[in-house]
C-alpha cells in the first residue's frame, strides 16, 4: 500500500476533482463539502475516463399525490460524475449507477493529513 | 503519433482534443494487443454540418449554388438542409459533449479538418480503415423539396471524392445516393463508380419511399454487376405519426433508428429482391442486433402461413437475412446471452462487420468486440476487419500478412 498526494484540501472547492496518476492507474478524487471520494477513471460500462466527465445532480421525475407528472427536478443530495463517452451517471458518495445499483465504480480509501489528501492504493 | 499525445486529464467538455477523449481507446488497443489486429470501422461520421459552406462550393446548379449564401446570415451554414431536432437531443443534454459533435481545436493544415480528426481516431482506436458517413444529410430523405437531395448529395459527394479521399487511403466514404430520384441514384453510381475511396453506395433509411419500386430494378442491376455494397444507413425520424408520439429521446431513438430499416428490409425480403439480385451485397446499418432475431422469427413464422403473399421467396426469410451483412453497433449487451443468440441467429462471424458510429453517443470500440466472451478469437478477427476486406475488397496491410504467417 502507498499513498498519492492529491492536493491541498484548500485547493479542491466544492464539487471538484482532481485526477491523480500512478503508472497506468488513474484516480479521480472529488469533494463534496468536506467530503472527499476516490475513484478509478475507468468507466465499468466501455472503460471510458468517467472522473473527466461533467459532475451533475440526480435527476427525478415529479408526480403529485394523484400520480401526475410535473416533469423533471435535480436532487440536491445526489450528486453524480457522468462519464463523458456514453453518459454512464454514478453517484459520487457510493461510486453505485442510479439506475443498476450492481454497476459500480471501483474506489480507493482516501486520507486527509495536516490539510493535505492522499488516495490509498 | 498517438504516443506522443500528451495528456492533461481535464473535465472533458465539448472543445476537447479527441486524442484526450479516446487516450483509453489506445489504453484498450495496447492491453489486448489490437495493433497486431486488422480493423475496419465501417461507419464514422464526418462533420458535413460544421463543412457545410465548404460543400456548398461544389454546387454544381449556380443558381443553387448563389442561392447557398442567403443562408446562415450569409455564412452559408445549413444552408438548404431539412430540420436536426433529433441531432440537437444527442448529448443527453449536454452530458456526452462529443454527441454533440467535435469542436475542437485543430492544427493549421493543408489537410482537410475531417481527415486531421479522422487521423486521430485511427490512431488511438487503432484502425486500419475507416468509413465515413454524413451526419446532417442523413435527413434528406424527407427533404420536401425533392430535387435538392441531388443538388446537396451530388455537392457532397464531389467534395469528399475531390477533397477529403486524396488525403488518406484508409478513409473510405459510401457515396450519397439520391434515392428519392431513381434515374439521379443510377447517374450517381456511373459518376463516382471506381473513384478513388469510393467505398460502396448508401441509403439513408429516413424516408417514404419503399425499396422494391421498379423504378429502383436498374440502380440494384448496376450495383450488383458493380460488385458494389449498397448500405441502408439507418436514421431517426421523429415526425412520424408513431414515433411523435415518444416524448424522451431515449424512446424515440431506441425505436426510430430500428423502424426504417425494419420496414425497408422487410420489403426487400418479402419482394423477393434477394432473388432478383442474388450477387447484390446488401448492408444493414446502425440499427444493431437486437432487431434482427424479432424480424426473423415474425417474417418466418407468418411466411410459412402466407407464402402466396411472396411468391419470389424460395427458402424462409431468414435464410435470405442470413446472406446480408449487419454493422455491429449500437451493440446492445447489457443481456450476453440474448447478444450471444442473436449473433448466433445472423450467422455474425461471415455477416457482421464492426462499426464504431464515432463521435456519436452512442460509439462502440473496437474492445467491444474483442472483449465478448462468447466469440472465438476468429470470428472477433472477422467481424473486427476480415469480414469488411472481403466485402469491400480492401487491401490488408503487410504486416497483418507477416503475422499470419509466423
Amino acid at each position: 500500500m502507498s499513498e498519492l498526494f492529491v492536493a491541498k484540501a484548500e485547493e479542491l472547492a466544492d464539487r471538484e476533482r482532481r485526477i491523480v496518476v500512478e503508472g497506468a492507474l488513474e484516480i479521480g478524487v472529488f469533494r463534496l463539502g468536506d467530503e472527499f471520494f476516490a475513484w478509478e477513471n475507468i468507466c465499468p460500462h466501455a472503460g471510458g475516463p468517467v472522473c473527466q466527465g461533467r459532475i451533475m445532480n440526480r435527476v427525478n421525475e415529479v408526480l403529485d399525490s394523484e400520480k401526475r407528472s410535473h416533469g423533471y427536478e435535480f436532487v440536491e443530495q445526489d450528486v453524480h460524475i457522468v462519464c463523458p463517452w456514453h453518459g454512464y451517471e454514478f453517484n459520487i458518495r457510493s461510486g453505485a449507477h442510479p439506475g443498476e445499483p450492481k454497476t459500480q465504480l471501483r474506489g480507493f480509501t482516501v486520507a486527509v493529513r495536516d490539510g493535505a489528501v492522499y488516495v490509498i492504493i | 503519433m498517438s504516443d506522443e499525445f500528451k495528456r492533461t486529464y481535464p473535465e472533458i467538455d465539448d472543445w476537447t482534443d479527441s486524442r484526450e477523449l479516446l487516450a483509453h481507446a489506445r489504453q484498450q488497443a495496447k492491453e489486448r494487443q489490437l495493433d497486431d489486429v486488422f480493423i475496419v470501422d465501417i461507419d464514422s461520421h464526418i462533420s458535413d454540418g460544421g463543412n457545410w459552406p465548404e460543400i456548398m462550393g461544389y454546387v454544381e446548379d449556380p443558381v443553387v449554388r448563389e442561392a447557398a449564401s442567403a443562408f446562415g446570415n450569409g455564412s452559408k451554414r445549413g444552408a438548404f438542409l431539412n430540420g436536426s431536432e433529433g441531432l440537437q437531443w444527442q448529448n443527453v443534454w449536454g452530458r456526452i459533449p462529443h454527441g454533440q459533435g467535435l469542436k475542437e481545436p485543430v492544427e493549421s493544415s493543408e489537410l482537410s479538418r475531417e481527415t486531421i480528426l479522422a487521423r486521430r481516431c485511427i490512431e488511438q482506436m487503432g484502425l486500419d480503415y475507416q468509413v465515413m458517413f454524413p451526419n446532417a444529410m442523413l435527413f434528406l430523405g424527407m427533404h420536401p423539396v425533392r430535387e435538392m437531395e441531388i443538388h446537396l448529395a451530388t455537392a457532397y459527394n464531389r467534395w469528399l471524392v475531390e477533397r477529403v479521399l486524396p488525403e488518406d487511403p484508409r478513409i473510405r466514404a459510401m457515396m450519397y445516393l439520391p434515392f428519392n430520384n431513381p434515374v439521379e441514384a443510377e447517374e450517381t453510381v456511373r459518376r463516382f463508380l471506381g473513384k478513388p475511396g469510393v467505398a460502396g453506395f448508401l441509403v439513408t433509411s429516413s424516408r417514404h419511399k419503399p425499396v422494391h419500386t421498379n423504378e429502383y430494378m436498374r440502380l440494384y442491376a448496376m450495383l450488383e454487376e458493380a460488385g458494389q455494397v449498397l448500405g441502408f444507413h439507418t436514421h431517426l425520424n421523429w415526425q412520424d405519426e408513431y414515433t411523435s408520439q415518444l416524448n424522451r429521446f431515449i424512446s424515440m431513438h431506441a425505436i426510430s433508428f430500428v423502424l426504417c430499416n425494419l420496414v425497408h428490409l422487410t420489403n426487400w425480403i418479402i419482394n423477393g429482391l434477394p432473388e432478383r439480385f442474388p450477387k447484390l451485397k446488401v448492408m444493414w446499418i446502425e440499427s444493431g442486433v437486437a432487431w434482427l432475431p424479432f424480424i426473423m422469427q415474425r417474417l418466418d413464422h407468418e411466411y410459412m402461413m402466407r407464402t402466396s403473399e411472396a411468391p419470389l421467396l424460395k427458402k424462409l426469410p431468414s435464410e435470405y437475412m442470413r446472406e446480408m451483412f449487419y454493422t455491429t453497433q449500437p451493440l446492445e449487451r447489457t443481456n450476453e446471452t440474448l447478444l450471444a443468440a442473436s449473433m448466433d441467429a445472423m450467422k455474425a462471424e461471415s455477416q457482421m462487420l464492426f462499426a464504431s458510429d464515432w463521435p456519436h453517443w452512442d460509439f462502440d470500440l473496437p474492445a467491444t468486440i474483442w472483449d465478448l466472451s462468447f466469440l472465438d478469437e476468429k470470428a472477433k478477427r472477422n467481424i473486427l476487419g476480415l469480414n469488411a476486406a472481403r466485402i469491400f475488397d480492401l487491401e490488408i496491410p503487410e504486416k497483418y500478412l507477416a503475422l499470419a504467417a509466423e
